[in-house]
């Protein structure tokens, strides 16, 4: 016993730095599972308010460039809007909403490292809950992942750990949208079978096999494609519609039938 | 030096602005799209040399912890850090000698050379373990390397920067 307390003694420094590096690697190992460990993460109070404060004051600077973005996007809605040919009144039935829509506003950003997670304004007091989708005017954008009371942290598309249901538009070829973490405005699609007639400049769009995105919600364009290992399947680079870099405006979406999908699914799930 | 208040104080106001500048300044700096300099390292540079170890590896901790906290790093910059301030002794006997054990010894009396070979030593190490950890695999060997390299050159030369900027401060 007593050579023990000697030897905890004579190495304290050592056994001190060991613990430290398990915890944080314990951590770090653990995290790389799908959802992250829940003390981790910049949805807190501390962190969501720093970059709050510091966000009023940056988000001065890129205002014109905001109003913009948002008249570009009003135009386009409205162009569909009009061109529709639409009764005289609209009918809103709430049994026939399937998407719910919320804004927000990005107040951390990050593209450079493996995985990037982004920092919204909204939390639970607005709704906000985990695995609903995120998307800007552009295109799709992330899920959001951990949430506080008025901030969220989304899981960017520029995530290894991103998987996302995405298709070649106006098909019904499907695949895994993924990044390999090399450039931040290219995302790779995978699982597009060899026989899929392919050109470079083919728009991808979200997938409907996801109960997270709707359909049809722009991606990016094919940049370029091969085979990949096993021959059968295609690699593809999308370049993003999106400019990673610089996001201020979005939009959080919640699909209305999700529970019942995951219901459904987990039905099956116990079946088999 | 003793454990007197100022010297509390000039440490949590340095670890504060250290972390603060980290995360509002240069975690979104990505100079050529991923080039993110971690300056926050002086701290553990600047600490002073004669401070219980113990105590020294459980603030490099915290400082990793605070900095992993606000980039979604999980705790990344945590293990980076304790491992420098665990090898903070080694890297000093090795590029000042014996003579940094005596009671006399002052950072700001070494050679300039001897205190950019410890600077980078400890930047270096905390880069490799960072970026190694950070992509998980060896597949990215070369993907590693380079961020290495470069972010590493980056954080050096912004550190230096610093370090020239506040050097009028008597250690």
């Amino acid at each position: 016993m007593q050579q023990i307390i000697r030897f905890i003694i004579r190495y304290k420094t050592s056994l001190l730095y060991i613990f430290l590096l398990i915890i944080s690697l314990s951590f770090t190992i653990q995290s790389h599972s799908y959802h992250r460990s829940k003390f981790f993460n910049s949805a807190n109070w501390i962190t969501g308010t720093v970059y709050n404060t510091s966000n009023t004051i940056s988000s001065y600077f890129d205002l014109d460039e905001e109003n913009e973005k948002l008249i570009e996007e009003n135009k386009r809605l409205r162009d569909l809007l009009y061109n529709k040919q639409l009764t005289d009144s609209i009918e809103l039935d709430t049994n026939a909403i399937n998407y719910t829509i919320r804004s927000a506003q990005v107040i951390k950003n990050s593209y450079a490292n493996p995985n990037n997670y982004i920092l919204i304004n909204k939390g639970k007091q607005d709704s906000i809950k985990q695995d609903m989708g995120v998307i800007t005017a552009k295109g799709i954008l992330g899920i959001i992942e951990h949430t506080s009371n008025k901030f969220a942290s989304v899981q960017s598309i520029l995530n290894q750990k991103s998987n996302i249901n995405a298709k070649i538009k106006n098909t019904n070829y499907f695949g895994s949208l993924v990044w390999d973490t090399d450039r931040y405005d290219v995302v790779q699609l995978e699982d597009i079978p060899r026989l899929v007639p392919l050109l470079v400049g083919d728009t991808i769009v979200t997938g409907a096999m996801s109960s997270i995105f709707p359909e049809n919600i722009p991606i990016g364009t094919i940049k370029k494609f091969d085979l990949n290992v096993s021959k059968s399947f295609y690699r593809i680079d999308v370049e993003l519609f999106n400019d990673m870099t610089n996001i201020k405006n979005v939009y959080v979406i919640y699909n209305t039938n999700r529970p019942e999908v995951l219901q459904l699914e987990s039905d099956i799930a116990n079946d088999q | 030096m003793p454990m007197t208040n100022s010297f509390y104080f000039i440490n949590i106001i340095r670890f504060t602005l250290l972390v603060l500048v980290q995360v509002l300044v240069f975690n979104r700096l990505n100079f050529f799209g991923f080039i993110n300099p971690m300056v926050y390292i002086l701290f553990l540079y600047w600490y002073p040399i004669k401070e219980n170890r113990a105590f020294f590896i459980g603030i490099g901790f915290l400082l990793g912890l605070a900095i992993d906290f606000f980039s979604d790093t999980m705790a990344l910059h945590a293990a980076s850090t304790v491992t420098i301030a665990y090898l903070r002794p080694a890297i000093m006997r090795f590029v000042f000698g014996v003579n940094y054990e005596f009671q006399s010894f002052k950072l700001s009396n070494t050679t300039r050379a001897q205190q950019i070979t410890f600077l980078a030593l400890l930047v270096i190490a905390h880069h490799v373990i960072f970026f190694t950890l950070e992509f998980f695999s060896l597949a990215n060997l070369l993907l590693i390397l380079k961020k290495v390299i470069f972010t590493g050159f980056a954080t050096i030369i912004l550190c230096l920067l610093f370090g020239s900027l506040f050097s009028a401060r008597k250690e």
